[in-house]
């Protein structure tokens, strides 16, 4: 019996610290994983806690992140409540299995510490990992500090185990800034959590001497398209139980997040940044420092990247006048991945459409500051009052006045 | 060990019916997969000593011994000729499927 009493303190300490408690409050039975920076330090946090009696779980080591993922959905299959991390070239190995497990519905959950891809090699942060896996089939959520990566690690389980969703959930941190970030966390309390996230009761898509049943079956031409609709479906439902699960924290914990979207001074805002993850906690400071010069300016923080925001992203299209999107990211030969959707859902503004803007920035950890976040407002006013601006731009390219 | 008996699969009528993911009941036999079978294994029993060395050996578990004489189940043998080639007492003949009087 396992010494797995944990009650509310606050504590000092790293994103991925936040998040191995976040795991430990959820009881998982297996964990298995591959280490890779800037990730490691979670299952290692996790395997001292196994190791030390405080988690009653069994943790494997595996020879890579394919068969972490692997290893995880065989567990899942078991009926078991599971973990496992990643982060850049690991993710990618892991990418079939991403795909097997969305597509035969378990509800794993899984952190990545967003880190940029080679070449050329670099293990600081951007979102090229993360984004390069939108249509495996998993929920995606950016954080923004530790104390939300904790806590959504918590929801991601609630969410990933309801019966309409059932679909497995990446909890994504920005590589060093917030993994490596020390801050004063909160950690609740094991009751409560053990309150707000019963046991994981699993579907039926279970191993069950009593009642066998082939898993991950191969299904015919004929068949596929309704499995692919129920995994449609199943995002649809997730919107639902992303606000549910936020609301019900809420009331137990005494935080809320916003789920898939927080908006912060935007109730009369008519320029708006929109981001992923930890920038916009710089960018709060932005619209602090812009609104004492009276401009009416405001950011959305685009939480869930899967299922996407298109409702809420095209009801603030019809509200303000320019939107500039920050992107960690570039899809060579298009645009940022939130760019792109993100005006794929002003669409349904109509004539209201606001103007939009492009800013490629942060890509493998390159600092954006309260000065160039400041430019990007300018920006967005200045192609609101007519100014022409290029719609896809480098933030600080070096090469370039900016 | 009870092998599961040619049936018909019941597919999902109704959205409701669905398996939530891709899975299914295990065991359900659609159709008899021994259809690549060119030659099928032949028992003769005046010459069978029951001395289940194609019992034992039967990769697919294809030979009952339950009855008063051997026999191969068809609907699982896929016709590869290990119980003909190891039978002390030559008693297993393989016949070509679809042979002139079959």
């Amino acid at each position: 019996m396992s010494n797995d009493t944990l009650t509310a303190r606050r504590a000092f300490m790293s994103a991925n610290d936040a998040v191995s408690y976040g795991v430990r409050l959820c009881r998982p039975e297996v964990i298995a994983a591959y280490p890779i920076t800037p990730q490691t330090s979670v299952v290692e946090k996790l395997s001292e806690f196994i190791a030390g009696g405080e988690m009653d779980c069994q943790f494997i080591n595996v020879e890579s992140e394919h068969s972490a993922m692997a290893a995880v959905m065989g567990a899942a299959m078991m009926g078991c409540r599971t973990f496992t991390a990643s982060s850049s070239q690991g993710l990618l190995y892991m990418c079939e299995m991403l795909h097997y497990v969305s597509g035969s519905r378990f509800p794993i959950v899984m952190m990545n510490a967003n880190r940029t891809v080679a070449a050329p090699w670099n293990i600081f942060g951007d979102h090229r990992d993360s984004l390069a896996m939108r249509d495996a089939g998993w929920l995606q959520v950016y954080v923004e500090n530790g104390q939300e990566a904790l806590d959504a690690v918590i929801q991601a389980y609630k969410v990933a185990e309801d019966p309409a969703v059932r679909t497995p959930v990446m909890v994504c941190l920005d590589g060093f800034v917030l993994t490596h970030t020390y801050e004063v966390v909160s950690i609740p309390g094991q009751r409560e959590v053990d309150a707000f996230l019963p046991p994981f009761v699993p579907g039926e898509n279970v191993l069950d001497l009593a009642n066998p049943r082939s898993l991950c079956i191969s299904v015919a031409p004929e068949w596929q398209t309704e499995f692919r609709h129920q995994q449609q479906e199943a995002m649809a439902a997730a919107r639902r139980a992303i606000a549910g699960a936020d609301g019900d924290f809420a009331g137990v914990f005494g935080r809320r997040w916003g789920g898939m979207v927080e908006e912060y001074r935007c109730e009369d805002a008519e320029y708006v940044l929109m981001g992923l993850g930890s920038v916009m906690g710089t960018t709060r400071l932005v619209v602090d420092k812009l609104r004492e010069e009276g401009l009416k300016v405001g950011l959305v923080k685009v939480r869930y990247f899967r299922p996407f925001p298109n409702e809420e992203i095209a009801a603030l299209g019809r509200r303000v006048k320019g939107i500039g999107v920050i992107d960690r990211d570039v899809s060579f030969g298009n645009a940022g991945a939130l760019y792109t959707e993100a005006k794929a859902a002003l669409y349904s503004a109509g004539d209201a459409s606001p103007h939009t803007v492009n800013f490629i920035a942060g890509l493998s950890g390159r600092d954006i500051t309260k000065e160039h976040l400041e430019t990007m407002y300018r920006k967005v006013i200045a192609l609101t009052e007519g100014k022409a601006e290029r719609e896809i731009q480098f933030a600080g390219l070096r090469w370039e006045e900016w | 060990m009870p092998k599961p008996t040619v049936s018909v699969f019941q597919y999902p009528r109704t959205r409701e019916e669905m398996p939530r993911g891709p899975y299914a009941k295990a065991g359900v036999l659609v159709e008899a997969n021994a259809g690549w079978r060119v030659f099928r294994p032949v028992i003769q029993t005046a010459r069978c000593r029951k001395c289940q060395q194609c019992w034992l050996l039967c990769p697919d578990g294809a030979i009952d011994r339950t009855g008063e004489c051997y026999t191969v189940d068809y609907n699982f043998c896929k016709g590869c000729g290990l119980c003909a080639t190891e039978c002390p007492a030559k008693a297993i003949a393989m016949v070509k499927e679809g042979a002139k009087g079959e």
